[in-house]
């Protein structure tokens, strides 16, 4: 099979380079992988395996050279989409496809309708893929709450539940236990045997894995180092085992410093730290029950099991990190009490992932530390540059910790930990990931900080080889320690022939699986194509991949409605935000200008000035303040904004008024709020002409007849009510705010969380993946259409005139343009902070400052006169206000709508544009 | 030992304050939209921002076609007005109905004959009183200018009655009562509020999402000192931007005559900025990922730049919405911008803003470390 030349090769790479920045993932490359074998990229991190597999995908954008895939050009469209069906994906990262607020089934689910599976075949086929991965009990568990070994049996369902010629798996066992692991081998090597002809491409960092599949590429710097079986490789280079014979494949420069590790014995020192009885309960979950341990210094004690298993609670217990719920932990004989800062300075702590700050330096990074722990400037700077020295960042010191290789960075991780000298160090899964030499390089220095500085080490682990140089290990099953001895002791209590058969065995019998021997497993896997009892493979029909699928979109709107339903806080803010906002909203904004505050400087104190003054205090828009003594005190008061309006009556003015000398009344507003000094003069100026029409200050006592009338026709709103006016702004504004809010996020969230990836490898098109994510909101905003309309028109009284059908039309319409402007926002940013600023900045000032709810928008100038014509809310606003006010219909709106309709599709396609259906 | 836990405080808030400044620098989308904001954003808000009339759509029924008539039209002219349609008398309705005039103006036939026999006729006035702002400063201009039009041409045929009592009327600290002043205030108001809020709210769960905050709770760190570096810097960051806007932007590039301190006016941003940042830390406690966060901030922001009286007169607002939003520190801190920036007014004016500025941001801060403390504690978990 392997060596059979006639079969043309499932994936042919010819000449293809691709770059981020200075570093080349490929450089070159030309290489034919051969049908209907497991394939492996043996290789350390940051040398372009996951680039090569993204590429083959068709996940990346090709940037130089030709990949064929399947017989076809990956750089066409058409291939890609025609092919993509027969091609499943796996990401690298636990789960890191699946949707976390989804269950096991849902997810599965998801992705059998993309691929366009009837409902009846879709619950076939999940049931068959549960039942083979063991997953059947917790069908109905959310993604979020499995283990890494479930998470990727899940994705492996999600992969293979459309029937994949290729099967493209990128680490699918880092960071996962050696139970899962095996188990997901078995999973792989039977649905080979079942399929026979699908071929499996994986990258990995476990030798030992590697050494079982058909056939090898080894990869350094973004070149081939050498490809073949994996007992070629090893005959070739003349090795024992498989990682010895990838290290000698290795240019000389990169094995610089690599040696065989050697552990010198522990010299018996005092007990350091002692457990009794240590619980922690979170609610009614035991993760952790009776850990009862002692440690010596500089003893490295490691713990195994499988993720979630309570390795991690019980370290920070164990060092006072975290107070247990009952029993205790000592330091040297003192109880740790977790709430000093004290014992946060003896104990050094390094997470699973990657927890420094990215966008600092790595000297930054050790500086901030440093600082933190209150190293005095210069003593700081001595050890910084001690631990660069002994830890080999010397050269990468001005660098970005995202720029280094995963090695690099987890040295660094460890020289902040060590940083100021801790009595304990806690490392939680420290080499996940990590290349074979990287990981001996990573040892070199725990073991030196064991014996020569007799730090007392508890380290977390899944590779087999890493738990054999610890001095003890306990192996834990669901937050109890199922077996705590040295490695040696461990295997021997068993009878196994090495520690993970051991540690196999102990996990199988607490969980009560039952195992295939190992080397069935081998021979499964291997011979594959000439399994004969399998059951025949489902014939390959060839699927028709639409153009344009209303299954696929409403698959995407499917998901996202559950998505929203398991989160009910966001959906009570958005029901219930958009309803309170609306009454404070509805009340508050009020154009009605009273009670201005004023006072009188009444130099005359005569009766006409008096009868002046006495109509203006008996005006409901002005509301009299004590009266002002002199010039002075109208600056102050004004300055204070106690007063808006102060008058100024000069000295004799009622004898001034009597002689017809037409004396002068001054008026001082205050211009700091123009628009009340505005209402303010408009006030005055009415009174001042009835005051003077109906005769009260003439000293004669006779009235000018006018010369003509204004009569006033408030139309609409004749009272002038505030609320009629604003009720049917505050509608729109409300339905663009929340809508867009709603779906900013909705793209830039899953690139942050890496779920995009699924609309880079599966048959979803752009416009399915926009529109199909839209649709729950654009339902979800019309909801609350009804309920706002409905408290408008019942607990607000305004009167509704028009035609309700055009109302609704016009929100339909509204909502798909303010939900799509969300969209637009989400594929134009890279991060959530910024879509979300984006998104209020957006839509606050548009809607609030050029829509037309204070200013008519015929009124504006400059940018915002043409934002304000373009912008929906604008239109929205036209339609609310005279279907409520006006009794209008759809004839007399027509220019409203057909901005509107215009919209929406101008938004959806300049999202569509925007996305990207490849990575970079 | 207390000096000694005061300087660590200090220290490490200081430091971990500088670490946000490194933050922010690397994001350059942000960094892009906090200059943006202050900036073009400010400037087009202060520039489409009508004067307090301006542009007003008006038609025009003539149904006298007299020489008073068309003196009548010749009045309403621009910058107030855009330049009179005229329409029949069946056209109206229409119009107004599309929203096309905010105010129709109907003069009746024979209607320079009648004012000239003192027969007082009668003019009409449409008013589309949904475009509420409008419709009241506008009328009273209109009614003004057809006045003053009237009695002009009256006093060419007869002597009319001069007014008895004058009236002087004078704007202080804003004589032209522009509008593009206040909008600019307004706007940079505006911003800082949303940064405030935004910037330390999501920066704080950035962290939770990146698992960073689980680092610093295995250091010698209190939530205090990760709450008041958060604080400080974006503080910093923010008011640097609004100065910076004030003085170029406003100042400069808008022209806008800003007699009051900027010292003063930067004090009492601080101040605020405080009371928005604390408030920004507590709803990141509250939200439990970003989807929720942005909806939350979007209710709170909402309100608190509409109702603030950044917007509309305070005094006018109900009492319950005035109540409910005198325990925001944005109203009192609109009120001390404006005092400050407008009328000139000192330390000695406005303490009492400063005073309850400082006191909201202190229950917010209180508030806040509150729920960080007890959220962290969950998060260890």
């Amino acid at each position: 099979m392997i060596g059979d030349g006639a079969a043309e090769p499932i994936v042919r790479l010819s000449g293809v380079s691709h770059r981020y920045g200075e570093t080349a993932a490929a450089d070159d490359v030309s290489l034919s992988i051969p049908r209907g074998c497991m394939v492996g990229f043996i290789g350390p991190d940051g040398v372009g395996k996951s680039t090569w597999l993204g590429l083959i995908a068709g996940a990346r954008r090709i940037q130089r050279g030709a990949v064929e895939v399947l017989g076809g050009d990956m750089g066409g469209a058409a291939h890609r989409s025609a092919v993509c069906p027969r091609i499943a994906y796996m990401p690298q990262g636990l789960g890191k496809n699946l949707y976390p607020t989804l269950s096991v089934f849902e997810n599965i689910d998801f992705f059998g309708r993309l691929f366009g599976q009837s409902r009846a075949e879709r619950e076939r086929r999940i049931a068959e893929l549960l039942e083979a991965t063991g997953l059947s009990g917790f069908a109905e568990r959310p993604a979020s709450k499995l283990s890494g070994g479930m998470k990727q049996k899940l994705g492996l369902c999600c992969a293979l539940i459309h029937d994949p010629d290729l099967l493209i798996l990128d680490e699918p066992t880092t960071g996962v236990d050696p139970l899962s692991r095996r188990q997901f081998w078995e999973l792989i090597a039977r649905m080979r045997a079942r399929r026979a002809g699908m071929s499996v491409l994986v990258a990995t960092a476990y030798m030992e894995e590697a050494e079982q599949y058909d056939w090898l590429v080894a990869v350094d710097a973004g070149r081939v180092l050498a490809t073949g079986t994996p007992s070629e490789l090893r005959v070739r280079t003349g090795s024992q085992t498989l990682e010895e014979a990838f290290l000698a494949l290795l240019p000389q420069a990169r094995r610089a410093g690599h040696r065989r590790l050697a552990i010198p014995p522990l010299s018996p020192g005092e007990v350091v730290i002692e457990a009794q009885h240590l619980q922690m309960r979170f609610g009614d979950f035991i993760a952790v029950d009776d850990v009862n341990l002692q440690v010596r210094r500089g003893e490295i004690f490691g713990f195994l099991g499988s993720n979630g298993c309570g390795k991690s609670t019980t370290m920070k217990m164990l060092t006072g990190l975290l107070p247990p719920s009952r029993g205790e932990a000592r330091l040297l004989g003192a109880v740790l009490d977790a709430r000093s800062i004290d014992t946060r300075r003896r104990v050094g702590y390094m997470s699973q992932s990657f927890s420094l700050y990215g966008e600092l330096s790595v000297r930054r990074n050790l500086a901030l530390h440093a600082r933190l722990f209150d190293l005095p400037l210069a003593e700081g700077e001595a050890r910084i540059a001690e631990l660069a020295e002994r830890f080999g960042l010397g050269a990468v010191m001005d660098a970005l910790p995202d720029a280094l290789p995963l090695g690099m960075r987890q040295r660094l991780q460890l020289a902040v930990a060590v940083l100021h000298r801790p009595d304990v160090l806690i490392l939680d899964e420290p080499t996940s990931g990590v290349d074979p030499v990287a990981r001996d390089q990573f040892w070199e220095l725990i073991i030196d900080l064991s014996r020569r500085d007799g730090v007392t080490i508890f380290i977390t682990t899944h590779f087999m080889n890493e738990a054999q140089r610890c001095d003890r290990i306990s192996l834990m099953h669901a937050g109890k320690i199922l077996a705590s001895d040295t490695p040696a002791a461990l295997v021997e209590q068993r009878g196994a022939a090495s520690l993970e058969e051991a540690f196999v065995g102990y996990l199988a019998e607490a969980s009560g699986v039952t195992l295939q021997p190992r080397d069935t497993v081998a021979t499964t896997a291997s011979s594959a194509s000439a399994a004969s009892g399998a059951p025949a493979p489902p014939p390959a029909r060839p699927r028709d991949v639409a153009r344009f699928s209303l299954t696929r979109l409403l698959s995407f709107s499917a998901r996202e409605a559950t998505e929203l339903r398991r989160d009910p806080f966001r959906l009570t803010l958005a029901l219930l935000g958009s309803i309170v906002l609306m009454l404070v909203m509805g009340y508050g904004i009020s154009m009605d200008v009273e009670d201005l505050s004023y006072a009188v400087l009444d130099r005359d104190r005569s009766t006409a000035s008096e009868n002046y003054t006495l109509r203006l205090a008996g005006s409901r828009y002005f509301s009299e303040k004590a009266p002002l003594a002199s010039h002075a005190d109208i600056d102050q008061r004004m300055r204070s904004g106690e007063l808006a309006m102060a008058l100024e009556i000069p000295p004799g003015f009622g004898r001034d008024l009597a002689r017809g000398a037409a004396p002068e009344i001054g008026v001082w507003l205050d211009g700091a709020m123009p628009m009340r000094a505005e209402v303010a003069r408009g006030y005055m100026l009415g009174l001042h002409a009835q005051t003077l029409s109906e005769g009260v200050v003439s000293a004669t006592g006779t009235r000018p007849a006018p010369l003509a009338d204004i009569a006033v026709r408030y139309r609409y709103n004749p009272d002038m009510v505030s609320l009629v006016a604003m009720v049917p702004a505050v509608i729109p504004m409300l339905l663009v705010f929340i809508p867009s809010m709603l779906t900013a996020l909705g793209v830039v969230r899953e690139k942050e969380l890496g779920s995009i990836l699924n609309v880079y490898t599966t048959p979803v098109t752009k416009l399915e993946f926009l529109l199909g994510k839209q649709l729950p909101y654009i339902a979800l905003s019309l909801f609350n259409f009804t309920l706002l309309f409905i408290l408008a028109v019942t607990l607000f009284g305004v009167p509704f005139k028009g035609s309700l059908p055009a109302l609704c039309a016009g929100a339909v319409l509204y909502v798909t343009a303010t939900t799509g402007l969300g969209l637009l926002m989400s594929t134009l940013t890279d991060s959530q902070v910024a879509a979300m600023a984006g998104t209020s900045i957006g839509t606050l000032l548009p809607a609030i400052q050029f829509s037309g709810m204070l200013d008519p928008v015929s009124s504006l100038e400059g940018a915002g006169a043409v934002i304000g014509k373009l912008y929906p809310t604008t239109h929205f606003l036209t339609i609310s206000r005279g279907t409520f006010a006006k009794a209008l219909d759809f004839g007399d709106l027509a220019g409203a709508f057909i901005p509107l309709l215009l919209a929406i599709p101008v938004l959806t396609l300049a999202s569509a544009m925007l996305l990207r259906k490849q990575a970079r | 030992m207390a000096t000694g836990t005061r300087n660590t405080l200090l220290l490490n808030t200081w430091h971990l304050g500088i670490k946000e400044f490194h933050s922010l620098l690397g994001d350059l989308t942000m960094l892009f939209l906090i200059v943006f904001m202050f900036t073009v954003s400010v400037y087009s808000d202060a520039r489409a921002k009508p004067e307090s009339l301006h542009h007003a759509s008006i038609a025009v029924v003539d149904e006298d076609g007299s020489q008073l008539s068309g003196r009548i039209l010749a009045a309403l002219q621009p910058p107030q007005f855009l330049p009179p349609v005229r329409v029949t008398l069946a056209d109206m309705d229409k119009g107004m109905d599309a929203g096309l005039h905010t105010f129709v103006l109907d003069i009746p036939p024979n209607f320079q004959r009648d004012v000239l026999a003192g027969r007082s006729p009668s003019v009409q006035l449409n008013v589309d009183a949904t475009r509420q702002s409008q419709a009241q400063t506008g009328t009273g201009y209109i009614q003004n200018i057809v006045n003053d039009e009237i009695r002009a041409f009256a006093e060419h045929y007869r002597a009319s009655a001069a007014q008895p009592i004058r009236l002087v009327e004078r704007a202080m600290f804003n004589p032209n009562l522009n509008e593009s002043w206040f909008a600019a205030i307004t706007a940079i108001i505006n911003n800082i509020t949303l940064l405030g809020i935004l910037l330390t709210g999501a920066a704080l769960i950035r962290e939770r999402e990146h698992g960073t905050i689980e680092h610093l709770l295995v250091m010698p760190v209190t939530p205090l000192e990760i709450m008041l570096s958060k604080v400080w810097s974006m503080a910093v960051v923010v008011l640097v931007a609004s100065s910076f806007s004030l003085q170029v932007v406003v100042k400069l590039v808008l022209e806008v005559r800003v007699p009051g301190s900027a010292i003063l006016f930067a004090l009492g941003t601080l101040l605020y900025l405080f009371a928005a940042t604390s408030i920004g830390i507590f709803m990141g406690t509250l939200a439990r990922n970003m989807p929720q966060f942005g909806l939350m901030s979007i209710l709170v922001l909402l309100p608190l730049q509409i109702l603030s009286g950044a917007l509309t007169p305070r005094e006018s607002m109900p009492d319950l919405v005035q109540w409910l939003m005198s325990l925001t520190p944005t109203t009192h801190y609109v009120s001390l911008a404006q005092g400050v920036l407008f009328r000139d007014a000192g330390i000695d004016v406005v303490w009492p803003q400063f005073v309850l500025v400082a006191l909201v941001g202190a229950v917010f801060f209180a508030l806040a470390h509150h729920r960080l403390r007890l959220t962290i504690g969950r998060m260890q978990g």
